[in-house]
């Protein structure tokens, strides 16, 4: 009644072709383990859409509503004139305070700016003794400090010129300066920030389900139960890699397209597909590394900690928070292996800038080169750790 | 009869029927009317209505599945009433004040081995942890658990942490544990299913002792093996969610006219039931050897296994025939499992060698790994795949031809009886059927060869019987060798040839029969615990177990008569909170790695963030388009490479040059300057210099504006002076800028500050997020729902050690902030300290809170990182101040405790703030304590719904 289960003759030439077919199978049971978690689903829908809508929409212009107070000591209808030109959405209605005022109000972190009018300014201005104003400026807040005081400066300068000019006539700038915002003409944030969380969650999304998804195994106990049967450690892996990367490439697209498109309205300058390849290749990296991380925590506590441990740099060194150039060198050399800092450069530049594969080349280049040196590092490392985990 | 049952009647175990309790005994003990219970569609109780006697041994009788553990988890208060009602101990369990009254007086344990006790904790502090519970002095504790431990043998173990004792052991360790607060109702769900004949009579012995101690207890005992049941007072006989007869033993086989438990069990079941059921023949093997010629399936040479020091499997010989049912018999942790994965090839033998059908074992030979089935001794089936999943998957797995996968299934599904559970997930089935789902998972490829670690434990005796006529089919008629291990002594009659493993030996290997006849003793039980005994194997129990007089009757709160003594149930108990909080600290110290990475990443990260992130803006690369080339557009264009601000890269050539490198990335700035600029300025014409700024990244495009109108400004001035010999126009007023806090506008003093509420909101959160849930899914949450302790105790209790952990933290980020970044504390570091104090609260709350509602320690540890990176970067203040945040993220902001923790700590190092300064911060913070921990309390259940 039982056939002989092996027939090696039969098998031999088609052992490529079955191990992608167990690699197909494991991996469509990953995405039942997950659809039957509904937790999981609701966090996943989450990630992609409410998250990235209130992330948008959260992230103020540069200079946004910037809380200033003045003091005006002058009272003359020139410090009035000044005190008229902040207004929304660069500056909140400014405070007007009195002069023991602005420490404590700086103190708590009511006002970035405080501007103090001395007594006196309009006549002295136009006795010609180009009098001072004090600007007061919380350099904590660096991200408001140094535009903001920029834009304060200009602006009472020309309010005070416009009011001199009145009295004094005074020869247009012989240049003109005419500046102008590529692939962002408002420079508005909610571009950068909406694009930037989906870039964040691809790669927090695909570590932590592909991490968790075989340490949930090591702990029930059924990656003794594979180990039993004929699949490699190498197929293990694979398809736990294509599965989990599937969902999140597929969210991502969702999200770009309903979320970002449809209900943020911000329009995509590049090819989505060229997008949607480059962050497969990134998702092959950051599974990857999802792997790995699961075969060095010896628990879902463990895994835990260093999934914080290593997703807070990956996210914010990758060059999404703050520009890269910017960062000490040492630590921009050691973020060129991290596969973030190559999928936000790509992701940029197609997403805003419209490039196509021949200026984002070097990119997939990186991405593809890192990608296969950690899954073959995770590999090893599965395939040395793997007895001790059944 | 089924087989060669044992009656191990050891030691004047067996009580008779009218023992201490009289036949007109007091009140009963539980009481239940038209009790039925759902989970989801599945019924597990249905209508169930029953009056258990008092100081009796009543045992739950019932194939796996019927309801034994759903209405002794009711009993015990572990699970929530549905339907009906339930009467323990004279009040209603409904009640949450009576179970409140009464838990003190139940101790219940539920199924599996060691299911309530902490595995890295020894077996001192696990008894230590109960006693704390139930609120007993130190010296009460040290005199209850040293005459506990003596009783049962533990004495020499004290140490030993819970996960390393053998199943027998952690199973006395649960009844210590269960027995340290003298319950008058003691109830045992399956308490010996899974563990050794010898470990098992020792169990027994132990239970009779305290009864003999304290008459006035009642116990209840749901039971797989029907050989216990003979010797308990009084008998439920269960099926389906139904009571089938109740009576003592003995009535039931006058009722039944049968003379063993498991003959009248099987005449009790409805017909439909029995039907087909026929007991258990084995036709001898057909011996091989003269016509085929000894075929060995598989040899073992001197196989041994060690881990460390420890060796767990010891120079073991092996040899089996094809078409033999070989079977592996020892006590729990004889390495018996570690054997057969050496067989199966999982785990690589430390010496010795190893073969399959001649074969040498190796992990990477596929095509012998399909030749055999593997069913290992935990359930590791996909508990998220349907059973018909679960079965086409494996035959995939094992590479079926497509077309013959639908005949293979169904023929498992026929001949595995899984017909009506073909949708059903793993999980929602009774431990019999997913048994039975296993092995017909392990043979759905037709293997040559079956290896089966303890298939049949926990499973009733219908279903055990089926399963063994199943492999008989395969063993006799397909010629299928069977190598399985098993704790039941009749299944191993059953075995051709059987060896008796203890501490990694092999002890000896021979027919059944021949054991028995070589002993000279009546029953292979018998046979086996002499060779035990032999081997040494008594060394852990005391040759007589010591009286536990001394614990129970002498025990001053011991209730005499069972009555209910008023129950000490403070709102909140100190010392079962602190119990908790002892339990933690050591799980955390027994795991130094999780504690090691929250103190050393958080410096780590501390130095990634504190130096990584800049905000300011510079370095930033340019590129002119000088469609001039006059010595005054080669100015232009130097005026801007002169500050430090910009890099110049390679000259632009032309604009498709221009849009090429900026949609790269490449450039941050293009600058083009006209042809004919100096000659148009020189003649005072107007002249525009075109300027474009990548806009990608808003913040950097802002600042890259700021800079190059700047620079604008600053040449045309100097041409007005130098060049056109014009008069500067003097300005009309002066602005001076203080950037105060942070004079020189420096990234690190402005970061640093910052990093640190971020740290310490995130690594606290995730270390307890976890806490609760791990407990959820290992099972031990079970003590929050029958021990006294409340769920303020427990939730509180847990976050102590937490809280103290982030505290060294946050000294430590502090201590890095002050002495490597240089960045001093100008302010009050009192102040600072009672925040963090305040906000380690909250994040160490949030993780709670993360792990109260959710059921998996993913979607726990997902709920922990969004709940508290995303805030953390973008809402708290760290990048953008809160005040200019927008919409959801600006309310979030302003709630958000890491805003105002931030502001504290801001306020503190840059702004040399105290208490006064900072009030305003303090008293959202104060507030959100209790807000978190008031919602985890309330989510929290203190019963299994």
């Amino acid at each position: 009644m039982l056939p002989p289960a092996a027939e090696p003759g039969r098998l031999a030439g088609t052992v490529l072709s079955r191990g992608a077919a167990t690699i197909y199978r494991l991996g469509i049971k990953e995405l039942w383990s997950l659809a039957r978690d509904p937790m999981m689903l609701v966090l996943i829908g989450y990630t992609f859409t409410v998250s990235i809508y209130v992330a948008a929409t959260a992230m103020p212009e540069t200079l946004h509503k910037a809380p200033i107070a003045i003091v005006d000591e002058d009272g003359s209808p020139l410090s009035l004139r000044i005190s008229a030109v902040f207004y929304p959405p660069r500056f909140d209605p400014p405070a007007m305070i009195p002069l023991n005022g602005i420490d404590p109000g700086m103190d708590a972190g009511d006002y970035t700016f405080a501007l103090d009018i001395p007594p006196d300014f309009q006549s002295d201005v136009l006795a010609g003794r180009a009098p001072a104003i004090q600007l007061n400026v919380d350099a904590t807040r660096m991200s408001q400090a140094f535009t903001g005081s920029g834009y304060v400066q200009q602006m009472v300068l020309a309010e005070v010129t416009e009011f001199v000019q009145r009295y004094r006539g005074s020869a247009p700038l012989p240049v003109e300066l005419a500046l102008r915002m590529r692939f962002n003409p408002n420079l508005e944030q909610s571009w950068f920030g909406a694009l930037m969380e989906i870039i964040n969650n691809v790669t927090l999304l695909s570590i932590i389900l592909t991490g968790a998804a075989l340490i949930r195994e090591r702990e029930h106990g059924t990656i003794e139960h594979l180990l039993a049967m004929p699949v490699t450690p190498a197929e293990i892996m694979l398809a736990k890699v294509w599965s989990m990367g599937l969902v999140v490439l597929l969210a991502a697209a969702v999200a770009l397209v309903l979320v970002v498109q449809g209900l943020l309205r911000i329009p995509i300058e590049g090819a989505l597909t060229l997008f949607l390849a480059g962050a497969a290749l990134h998702l092959f990296a950051t599974t990857s590394i999802g792997i790995f991380m699961a075969t060095q925590a010896r628990s879902m506590p463990q895994f835990g900690m260093l999934a914080v441990l290593i997703l807070l740099p990956l996210q914010l060194l990758s060059g999404n928070s703050t520009p890269r150039e910017s960062m000490p060198e040492l630590v921009q050399y050691i973020m060129l292996a991290a596969p973030t800092t190559h999928f936000v450069a790509l992701g940029q530049a197609i997403l805003y800038r419209g490039a196509g594969i021949t200026v984002v080349w070097p990119q997939f280049v990186a991405l593809a080169g890192i990608g296969a040196a950690f899954f073959t590092i995770a590999l090893s490392r599965f395939r040395s750790t793997i007895s001790q985990m059944a | 009869m089924i087989g060669r049952a044992v009656s191990p009647d050891r030691g004047g175990v067996a009580r008779p029927t009218d023992g201490s309790a009289g036949p007109d005994a007091p009140a009963p003990v539980v009481d239940l009317a038209g009790v039925s219970l759902h989970y989801g569609k599945i019924a597990a109780l249905d209508d169930i209505t029953l009056e258990l006697p008092a100081a009796r041994m009543v045992g739950l009788l019932g194939p796996d599945g019927v309801g034994k553990s759903s209405l002794l988890a009711l009993l015990a208060g572990a699970r929530a009433v549905q339907q009906g009602r339930v009467r323990a101990l004279g009040g209603d369990m409904r009640s949450s004040r009576h179970r409140a009254r009464v838990c003190p007086h139940i101790a219940y344990m539920p199924q599996g081995l060691g299911k309530n006790l902490y595995p890295t904790l020894s077996v001192e502090e696990n008894l230590q942890f109960f006693g704390r519970l139930f609120g007993h002095p130190a010296l009460e504790r040290r005199r209850r658990i040293d005459a506990l431990t003596a009783s049962t043998g533990l004495t020499a173990f004290l140490t030993r942490p819970a996960g390393k004792l053998s199943g027998g052991m952690k199973q006395k360790l649960g009844l210590c544990c269960a027995l340290i607060h003298d319950p008058d109702l003691l109830i045992l769900d399956e308490p010996t299913t899974g563990v050794d004949p010898l470990a098992r009579a020792q169990f027994w012995d132990l239970i009779a002792g305290i009864r003999t101690e304290r008459p006035g207890m009642s116990v209840i005992v749901a039971t797989a093996y029907m050989d216990e049941a003979q010797r308990f007072d009084w008998l439920v006989a269960m099926d389906a969610g139904r009571v089938l007869a109740t009576g003592t033993p003995a009535e039931l086989l006058a009722r039944t006219a049968t003379d063993s438990l498991d003959a009248a069990f099987i005449a009790l079941l409805p017909e439909a039931r029995r039907r087909g059921y026929r007991p258990v023949t084995i036709p001898p093997l057909v011996t091989a050897d003269a016509a085929t010629g000894a075929e060995i399936a598989i040899e073992a040479t001197d196989l041994t296994m060690r881990f460390g020091d420890f060796t767990a499997v010891d120079h073991v010989n092996l040899s089996i025939r094809r078409g033999e049912i070989f079977g592996f018999i020892g006590s729990n942790g004889c390495g018996k499992s570690t054997t057969m994965k050496m067989l199966t090839g999982l785990l690589p033998a430390s010496e010795g060698q190893a073969s399959l059908f001649g074969r040498a074992v190796d992990p990477k030979d596929l095509a012998t790994r399909r030749r055999v089935g593997y069913m290992s001794q935990a359930f590791s089936l996909y508990s998220e795949l349907s059973v018909r999943q679960n079965l086409v998957l494996h035959a995939r797995l094992f590479q079926l031809p497509e077309t013959e996968i639908p005949a293979r299934v169904d023929e498992m599904v026929r001949r595995f009886g899984l017909n009506d559970v073909l949708d059903a997930l793993p999980d929602t089935l009774p431990l019999g059927i997913r048994q039975r789902l296993s092995l017909a998972v392990a043979m759905v490829h037709q293997p040559e060869l079956l290896i089966l670690d303890e298939p049949t434990s926990g499973v009733d005796p219908i279903a055990r019987d089926r399963l063994w006529q199943l492999m008989i089919d395969l063993a006799r008629n397909d010629r299928v060798t069977i190598f399985i291990s098993t704790h039941f002594m009749n299944e191993a009659g059953r075995c051709d040839r059987i060896s008796l493993m203890h501490a990694g030996q092999v002890l000896v290997t021979d027919a059944p029969a021949e054991l028995v006849r070589q002993r000279g003793v009546a029953t292979l039980e018998h046979a086996f615990i002499g060779f035990l005994e032999d081997a040494g194997a008594r060394g852990d129990t005391p040759a007589a177990p010591a009286p536990l007089q001394s614990v129970l009757s002498a025990t001053p709160t011991a209730p005499s008569d069972g009555r209910l003594k008023k129950a000490p149930n403070a709102f909140f108990s100190p010392a079962r909170a602190w119990s908790y909080t002892r339990r933690e600290t050591l799980e955390l110290q027994r795991d130094p790695v999780r504690a090691t990475m929250a103190l050393l990443g958080t410096a780590i990260l501390m130095f990634v963030f504190g130096y990584g992130i800049s905000l300011d803006v510079e370095n930033l690369s340019y590129a002119v388009l000088d469609r001039d080339q006059t010595g005054l557009s080669r100015n232009y264009a130097l005026n801007l490479s002169g500050s430090r601000y910009f890099i110049e890269r390679a000259p632009l050539t032309d604009y498709a040059d221009l849009d090429q490198r900026m949609r790269g990335g490449e450039l941050a700035l293009a600058i083009e300057i006209p042809s004919g600029f100096a000659r148009d300025l020189t003649r005072g014409h107007q002249v525009q210099i075109g300027a474009w700024v990548d806009g990608a990244m808003p913040v950097r495009a802002e600042t890259v504006r700021g800079y190059v109108q700047g620079m604008h400004q600053g040449w045309l001035l100097e041409q007005a002076v130098h060049r056109l010999g014009q008069d500067a126009a003097a300005a009309p007023a002066t602005i001076a800028i203080r950037f105060r806090y942070n004079p020189d506008v420096r990234s690190l003093p402005a970061m640093v500050p910052a990093v640190i509420p971020m740290l310490l909101l995130m690594i606290p959160a995730m270390l307890t997020a976890l806490s609760v849930v791990r407990e959820k899914e290992l099972g031990s949450i079970i003590n929050l729902y029958v021990t006294p302790v409340t769920r303020s105790e427990f939730l509180l209790g847990k976050q102590l050690p937490y809280i103290v952990l982030a505290m060294l933290n946050f000294a430590l980020l502090t201590l890095l902030a002050v002495t490597v970044f240089g960045v001093p504390i100008k302010g009050s570091l009192l102040a600072l300290s009672a925040g963090a104090l305040l906000f380690v609260i909250f994040s160490t709350g949030f993780g709670l809170f993360a792990s109260t509602f959710t059921r998996s320690q993913i979607a726990a540890m997902f709920v922990a990182i969004i709940g508290t990176m995303i805030p953390a970067i973008q809402f708290a203040g760290m990048l953008n101040p809160v005040s200019s945040l927008e919409g959801v993220g600006a309310v979030i902001g302003r709630i958000y405790p890491a805003s105002h923790f931030l502001t504290i700590s801001r306020g503190v190092f840059n702004k040399g703030l105290d208490f006064v300064g900072l009030e305003a911060s303090f008293w959202p913070l104060l507030l959100a304590v209790p807000v978190i921990l008031g919602l985890s309390i309330m989510l929290l259940k203190k019963q299994e719904t």
